[in-house]
């Protein structure tokens, strides 16, 4: 008998695809159902956002900030606004820091709703996707009453925010957050402790604490992997440290740290830390006129900033470089998605088909955002 | 009904054999074609309402005046069926068209062919062969080659993984199914469908019907992993991973449309029937009534075959909305490492208590 010799088979995953979270291609070798290559390919979504910002003054960046990471426009103003705010070296008043933190950790739960629910989706569990997209509505809802937006918000300005918050606007998060805590409970129940679900993505794409670092992983993905790494606690902005909240890590509960099943897991805990924030700074809030630190007209001084955030996604960070005229000379964007994308290559090889779209779906990447 | 009276019944059936047979299977096929459309109608629609109904949603809903989707989306089902019907038949130019062509037929005959030997109550059977569980087993596989043949001929590299992975998992799951079948066969000592619902006449105690589930320990075990291998052979989730819309597209179908698109639907909740009313014929006692001596006769009967049978296809729809999905490898070794040691087992297990109890 001689030897069968197969030629690997090239097969693109994408760009148009259920699985692959936008326009994002994947250049796969297999050979069967085992995939030995993985080449993510990007720029289907490019609509040159750091180039459009160099046109525009600093108010106008905040849509198109929006439009980077869509599923989570409130800390892209957010990200924003604090980077710009420290190139003036302006304060904004106490009420707008307390909003901010309300909006953007509620966004935070939208966006971690999305991610898990697609995930269980890329597994294949439907019916958790459709509860966490019923309860995700509950936050637009929110927002649309908060600013009249549902998706892109252009709330966070710099200096202040675009409307108050409305009459009775912080019962309404209160009484969200009082039906909100059980159903993580429900999604527990359906989807986390799975028989299927476990044994789907534990131990499957593994990413070790070291590999993250070196290729600067960040947010829920490097926590995953048992790395306390979290900017709200770690190089604070705003107002996070007033507050008392945890950063879970991946502890590897039911296989390696570091899978897929840590990843999903710390997003879930994070949503009961977000849940901690909220409470706390609704209790907080104190009153005030958030128009008060509005400038007039944007105009920063010479000089440069970098200033990172926290987003949902990792560390978004805003290089900002201005030579005191009303619009930036050069912003860039460091995407947390784009560098959790690019591991994909590293922890994907090697794995089976079904286990790549996992990996995949458990990296929660936006193509909004990489592509920029 | 048989086969057989109704050629009978046919006045000029002494003179030509030949055409009262062709005649007399012609109504048979008719008849189970309109029930198989009749039954998918209803499934789609059940479909759609239980998974609304547990996943916090309306589903289809008729409102305001016009021609929507009726009184709670009743006619949902039908235009499904009618956009499936008008829209554009497409073949990819460079798909092999004979095969492609031929692949929905070949996965339908092999689950329409099975309806023949399915006992509906006393007297409701197309032909009680004699081999009649056998031959469902046998004709049930038929629709591996019609996937494969989707796979291969539509030139779509999602298509062949989809046509590789479904025969490997037919293919696997369908030796414990035969094999917990085997047990049944061991106790009732005959392959006729009716003979084994006959063998399961009468009471346990005066209380319990005498269900070839209740018979024994070891037939209980073989109802579960006779129903999970059914689920599997029907590609249903949590083993749909041929068809797994997030990882293949639509798998061997992904290049169908329209009215072919329809038959490897149809084919689909046709062999999701099948598998119940088998698991139903073997297991729990056909159309005999659960009380025994009471709710007796032929519309009773049809009331019960069809209850449990429907029962077991509402349990299908349940694992898909609340189950993700296996991997290929986990649901193999599901298969040869689990399912088939303890089938095996289980015929050992069952020789052994009719030796000491029957």
């Amino acid at each position: 008998m001689g030897v069968v010799h197969g030629d690997l088979m090239t097969l693109n995953i994408g760009p148009q695809h259920p699985s692959t979270h936008g326009v994002l291609r994947l250049r796969v070798k297999t050979d069967g159902e085992i995939i030995s290559e993985v080449e993510p390919v990007i720029g289907y979504l490019h609509r040159c956002f750091e180039k459009h910002c160099e046109n525009v003054t600093y108010e106008q960046v905040i849509p198109y900030t929006d439009r980077c990471d869509y599923i989570a426009a409130m800390n892209n103003n957010f990200g924003y606004a604090v980077a710009v705010e420290e190139l003036m070296d302006l304060h904004v008043p106490d009420r707008v820091e307390h909003i901010r933190v309300i909006v953007s950790e509620l966004n935070r739960l939208a966006s971690h709703l999305l991610a898990l629910g697609t995930f269980g989706l890329d597994v294949g569990a439907f019916t958790p996707f459709l509860y966490m997209f019923r309860d995700r509505e509950r936050i637009l809802d929110l927002f649309e009453v908060l600013c009249g937006a549902r998706l892109l918000y252009n709330y966070i300005w710099v200096g202040g925010l675009s409307h108050d918050f409305p009459k009775g606007f912080e019962e309404k998060i209160i009484d969200f957050l009082d039906y909100f805590e059980p159903q993580l409970d429900e999604y527990n129940g359906i989807l986390t402790y799975n028989k299927i679900f476990i044994e789907r993505t534990a131990d499957v794409g593994v990413l070790p604490a070291e590999v993250a670092i070196s290729y600067g992983v960040t947010g829920p993905n490097l926590r995953g992997s048992g790395v306390k790494w979290d900017l709200r606690k770690d190089d604070t902005y705003s107002i996070y440290e007033q507050f008392d909240f945890n950063i879970p890590v991946g502890t590897g509960t039911v296989g390696t740290v570091g899978d897929c099943w840590d990843r999903y897991y710390v997003r879930m805990l994070e949503m009961t830390e977000s849940i901690k924030i909220i409470r706390q700074a609704v209790k907080a809030l104190p009153s005030g006129d958030v128009h008060q630190a509005l400038p007039k007209k944007i105009r920063p001084p010479k000089g440069s900033v970098y200033k990172r955030t926290e987003s949902p996604r990792g560390d978004l960070g805003y290089y900002i470089e201005s030579d005191g005229s009303p619009v930036p000379y050069r912003l860039k964007m460091r995407s947390p998605a784009f560098t959790a994308l690019s591991v994909m290559g590293e922890i994907a090889s090697g794995w089976m088909m079904s286990d790549v779209l996992a990996i995949l779906g458990s990296l929660d990447i936006v193509l909004g955002e990489i592509d920029r | 009904m048989t086969i057989d009276q109704l050629i009978n019944w046919i006045p000029f059936g002494a003179d030509w054999p030949a055409t009262t047979f062709f005649i007399a299977v012609l109504v048979c096929a008719l008849i189970i074609f309109i029930f198989i459309a009749a039954y998918a109608l209803t499934a789609i629609y059940g479909e759609v309402k239980i998974s609304s109904f547990m996943q916090d949603k309306v589903g289809p809903m008729g409102q305001g005046v016009g021609f929507h989707t009726g009184k709670f989306g009743l006619l949902q089902p039908v235009a499904d069926a009618l956009k499936l019907l008008l829209k554009e038949d497409i073949i990819p130019a460079l798909a092999d068209k004979k095969l492609f062509i031929m692949a929905p037929f070949v996965v339908f005959i092999g689950a329409f062919i099975s309806f023949a030997a399915l006992p509906f109550n006393q007297h409701t059977i197309v032909a009680d062969l004699n081999i009649g569980i056998f031959y469902i087993l046998a004709v049930g596989s038929l629709s591996v080659i019609g996937i494969i043949l989707a796979g291969w001929g539509s030139n779509n590299k999602w298509s062949l993984y989809g046509g590789m992975r479904s025969a490997a998992q037919i293919v696997s799951y369908e030796i414990p199914a035969g094999l917990s079948i085997v047990t049944v066969i061991m106790l009732t000592g005959t392959l006729s469908m009716q003979g084994i619902i006959e063998f399961q006449t009468g009471t346990i105690w005066g209380i319990f019907p005498n269900w070839i589930i209740f018979n024994n320990p070891f037939s209980f075990i073989a109802f579960f992993l006779f129903f999970i291998s059914g689920v599997a052979e029907c590609n249903r989730t949590p083993f749909d991973i041929p068809e797994a819309e997030s990882e293949l597209v639509a798998g061997a179908f992904t290049e169908y449309s329209g009215l072919r698109y329809a038959f490897f639907f149809l084919s689909e909740y046709a062999e999701m029937f099948v598998v119940s009313a088998v698991a139903t014929t073997a297991f729990l006692g056909g159309w005999l009534s659960p009380v025994s001596g009471y709710f007796e006769g032929p519309v009773w009967g049809l009331f019960w075959f069809m209850g449990k049978s429907l029962f077991l296809v509402f349990v299908m729809l349940w694992f898909r909305w609340t189950f993700p999905r296996l991997r290929v490898d986990q649901l193999m070794s599901v298969c040869w490492k689990v399912f088939l040691p303890f089938t095996l087992v289980n015929i050992f297990g069952v020789a052994i208590w009719s030796l000491i109890v029957g």
